[in-house]
């Protein structure tokens, strides 16, 4: 009779658990910032898979341990001792092994999912040759639509490159081809788009929340790193590595765009002469280091010397 | 044993030699006994945790408006800067030092630590190490401002030009808090191996000594990589080598993996010692045996183990191949496993016995279920996809926080409570300790949990401005930072009033197991009047064994006379 019960409430906590872990897998979507590029909707996928079975775990602990704390309490003229019981081989196998089992296979989900968004540049060159192979190699996703946008992506149309110069504190986005420059970053739906990182002093963090994607930019190393935007919009993109005193205000706009106006706005850009930018830190340094102290109102508590901002970038465009 | 050879005559009025100071004044001398040492430690770290989080609340009152409008941008960078540096080298380390300091020795039935001078030594560098740090407010340039990670480019780049700055005085203070921390690991890993009592076996040897070993093996093959690289990052500071700056041809990615070959592992080092805690303070309020007791004493070690091949996870973002970047994934998910051994072993320790409410359990549970929520976040965080979203985001700072925070620092005070007994000879205040503990939980809950949602929306760590789609999130965090700091008044209050008048409890109040339990409260300096031999495994809840042959077992076997019985 005990046990009967035991295993209907076990039962019916069983479900509980797993209708509460596949609500918070389809909550967890809506947590993040728009899904504005391919890879997002990968990660997004993922991080469902992982939000549900981690609440899984959550709940199937934290279950059992409140149920304890609840029944098994100790009445106050209660000094006996719990029942002795030291292990229970069986149960320490089944709950060393789950968990193995588990990790592992998140792991290798991961792994595809990671496979799946091949922000490894220098290996989507052989890719470009040979798409249909790409195909049969990504046989199982879970959904297979961001892939398809990636692989479309890459099919149609050549690699969008842009050049992306971090410094202390601003962001220059170089275009090749047309030998543009700008400090907001202009990008055409739907294509793949490789980035060439670089970096003229310290470590920076290259991240678009929106595209769930971040590289670290490393003085004198050249990191390639690719994209495909799949959402119209603006977007901002954040140095994610601390990179000095101005380190939070070190943000541009990102600006996904239909093909046709992302190529006006190349052909607009490429018709302006080059001038300097508005840049923050600038701004900042100027205002914290005028005699007048007019930084007095600005802020309560005054600073120490900092490393001087580059000066303002001069590009063809700045918002 | 080793031990018995050394063995001092014994004294009488409970002194290490003779004109050494018995009141309170011993706290301030150069006192080898390994208890001195260990409320040293506590007392002192417990000092810097509030200078920390005194940091982190004028930290908390910049961003709970989205501009940077309360302090300069310099200053707050200094900030988190100091915050992280003095909780982790001045607080968490020592306070755990300081806990171990004082237990193990107790548990394992041994007079002292095997090197006591030296012991004396390491704690009295850690005032060294706060001065150091601290003093760094007043030079020109003002604190290091390059996080306590302290990467280079960023901590190489000297707006003063001096020599003397903060970066510096940073470098000096954490290469003599790695010595300390190196001779303490030497300390506690020849204590723990050569004067455990006869008849302490392995596996009679409490949890909490297990977790403690192996955290200080950490500490003894992880901190050289650490050291080294301070060394190397001053030297490129003061003299100009090359070894990390960019401009000179050095690397910068370099620093990283020596800075996390020991920095990850040095959360295992944290956590370890609280994971022993909660698995001594579980059996006595649930009167129960540790559930899995071997398992979970030798899961200590294999996280020894596994811990030493995980660092790259905090690099997925840095110029990792893709290769290492899922090599890690793997090693770091496998963490889980002796860490979910442990989570599944408590809940197991509880079930079905007869827990009581004390502060102490309240701590421990309160800090399992914390560990619980964050072990769950560590596993997103090692999935490589996942991490490079969120990545140096405010998740992170989330996770981390829950570590530290919710399950290191609710193990701490855990153990103060649980031990306080022995330490003073008096109960503390159990209503003030409910207040603490009630404060403490809801504090952490608003602080951090709110992180996670703002970290995944794309808030980086570090900034002291920010846009304003994230100021919900962090209001709500910042009102629940004050909160933290106000939950340390009661503790404080209760600490200092209950050791000047709280009541007097016996030697062992809480009808504990264990060789610390048998001595007098407060022991006296040599711990035992004889040395105890051991003759059953610890945690003998609802078996009536007596624990050592030698000497009578008060509160073990003949309870319940015994339990209000002063010391005799």
């Amino acid at each position: 009779m005990m046990k009967l019960r035991a295993i209907l409430i076990m039962t019916v906590y069983g479900i509980l658990v797993t209708l509460a872990s596949l609500w918070m897998a389809k909550q967890s979507y809506s947590w993040f910032p728009p899904e504005a590029s391919a890879e997002a909707k990968l990660l997004d996928d993922l991080f469902s898979l992982f939000t549900g079975l981690g609440t899984f775990i959550y709940l199937g602990v934290i279950g059992p341990f409140l149920y304890s704390l609840i029944f098994h309490r100790a009445s106050k003229y209660d000094m006996s001792d719990g029942p002795p019981i030291e292990g229970n081989i069986w149960l320490e196998i089944v709950w060393t092994a789950t968990p193995l089992i588990l990790v592992l296979t998140l792991a290798f989900v991961s792994y595809r999912t990671y496979e799946k968004m091949a922000v490894r540049g220098p290996m989507e060159l052989v890719h470009l040759h040979m798409p249909q192979m790409m195909q049969s190699a990504y046989a199982e996703p879970f959904d297979s639509k961001p892939q398809q946008e990636i692989q479309n992506a890459l099919i149609t149309a050549p690699i969008e490159q842009v050049d992306v110069i971090a410094k202390q504190w601003a962001w220059v986005f170089h275009y090749p081809k047309q030998d543009i420059t700008s400090t907001e970053l202009h990008l055409p739906v739907n294509r793949r788009v490789r980035f060439t990182l670089h970096s003229e002093d310290v470590l920076h963090g290259f991240y678009i929340p929106a595209f769930r994607l971040k590289q670290d930019v490393v003085p004198n190393h050249e990191i390639n790193f690719e994209l495909t935007p799949v959402k119209t919009g603006t977007y901002r993109l954040r140095d994610s590595m601390f990179s000095g005193t101005y380190f939070a205000a070190n943000q541009a706009d990102v600006v996904v765009q239909p093909l046709d106006e992302y190529q006006q706005w190349l052909a607009d850009a490429a018709s302006q002469s080059p001038t300097p930018a508005f840049n923050r830190a600038v701004f900042e340094y100027s205002k914290a280091n005028d005699r007048e102290g007019a930084t007095k109102d600005k802020v309560a508590v005054r600073g120490w010397d900092t490393i001087p901002p580059a000066s303002p970038p001069v590009v063809n465009y700045a918002p | 044993m080793t031990n018995i050879s050394i063995e001092a005559p014994e004294t009488v009025r409970g002194q290490p030699y003779p004109g050494a100071p018995d009141n309170w004044r011993r706290f301030f001398t150069f006192s080898t006994d390994h208890k001195v040492i260990g409320i040293q430690y506590i007392v002192t770290s417990f000092f810097f945790f509030l200078i920390g989080g005194t940091f982190s609340m004028i930290m908390r009152g910049e961003l709970i408006t989205p501009d940077a409008d309360l302090v300069d941008r310099t200053v707050y960078n200094a900030l988190f800067t100091m915050h992280g540096s003095v909780m982790l080298f001045l607080w968490t380390f020592p306070v755990l030092v300081g806990l171990g300091n004082y237990l193990v020795p107790l548990m394992i039935g041994a007079r002292d630590m095997a090197f006591p001078r030296l012991n004396a030594v390491s704690f009295w560098m850690i005032p060294v190490v706060g001065v150091l740090m601290l003093s760094s407010f007043l030079v020109p340039g003002g604190p290091s401002q390059s996080g306590w990670w302290a990467y280079p480019p960023v901590s190489l780049q000297n707006p003063t030009g001096n020599l003397i700055n903060g970066q510096v005085l940073w470098i000096l203070a954490v290469a003599v808090s790695g010595v300390s921390s190196i001779m303490g690991g030497v300390n506690f890993v020849t204590t723990i191996f050569r004067m455990r009592a006869p008849g302490m076996t392995w596996f009679r040897t409490p949890a909490f000594v297990w977790s403690v070993l192996a955290a200080q093996l950490i500490q003894l093959y992880g901190l050289p990589a650490l050291t080294g690289g301070a060394v190397m990052l001053l030297l490129d500071i003061t003299i100009g080598t090359s070894f990390f700056a960019p401009e000179r041809g050095g690397n910068p990615v370099l620093y990283q993996h020596f800075f996390w070959f020991y920095s990850h592992p040095a959360v295992y080092v944290m956590v370890l010692p609280a994971f022993g805690i909660f698995s001594e303070v579980l059996p006595v309020h649930a009167r129960k045996p540790l559930f899995g007791y071997r398992v979970i004493a030798a899961s200590s070690i294999l996280i020894t183990v596994v811990s030493g091949s995980v660092w790259v996870h905090h690099m997925f973002a840095s110029a990792t191949p893709s290769w290492m970047r899922i090599l890690f994934m793997v090693t770091s998910m496998l963490v889980a496993i002796p860490s979910g051994i442990k989570v599944f072993g408590w809940v197991a320790t509880i079930w079905g016995g007869k827990i009581r409410f004390t502060t102490p359990m309240l701590f421990a549970l309160g800090g399992i279920s914390n560990w619980l929520f964050a072990g769950i976040t560590g596993i997103f965080l090692a999935s490589v996809p996942i991490d490079i979203h969120v990545n140096n985001t405010y998740f992170v700072v989330g996770h981390f926080h829950y570590v530290l925070y919710g399950a290191i620092v609710m193990g701490i005070y855990a153990a103060i409570y649980h031990w306080f007994p022995k330490m003073t000879g008096r109960m503390y205040y159990e209503g003030l300790g409910k207040l603490h503990f009630a404060l403490t939980y809801l504090g952490t809950a608003l602080t951090f949990l709110p992180m996670h949602p703002a970290g995944l929306m794309g808030l980086p760590r570090r900034v002291a401005s920010y846009d304003l789609e994230f100021a919900y999130w962090n209001v709500i965090a910042s009102i629940g930072g004050f909160l933290l700091g106000l939950s340390t008044l009661p503790f404080i209050l209760n600490m200092v009033s209950s050791w000047i008048r709280g009541e007097k409890v016996g030697n062992n109040p809480w009808r504990a197991y264990g060789l610390e339990w048998l001595t007098s409260s407060p022991p006296t300096v040599e711990n035992f009047e004889e040395l105890p031999i051991v003759v059953s495994g610890p945690y003998g809840y609802g078996r009536s064994r007596p624990l050592v042959g030698n000497i009578p077992n008060p509160g073990l076997t003949e309870f319940p006379e015994s339990l209000t019985q002063q010391k005799s």
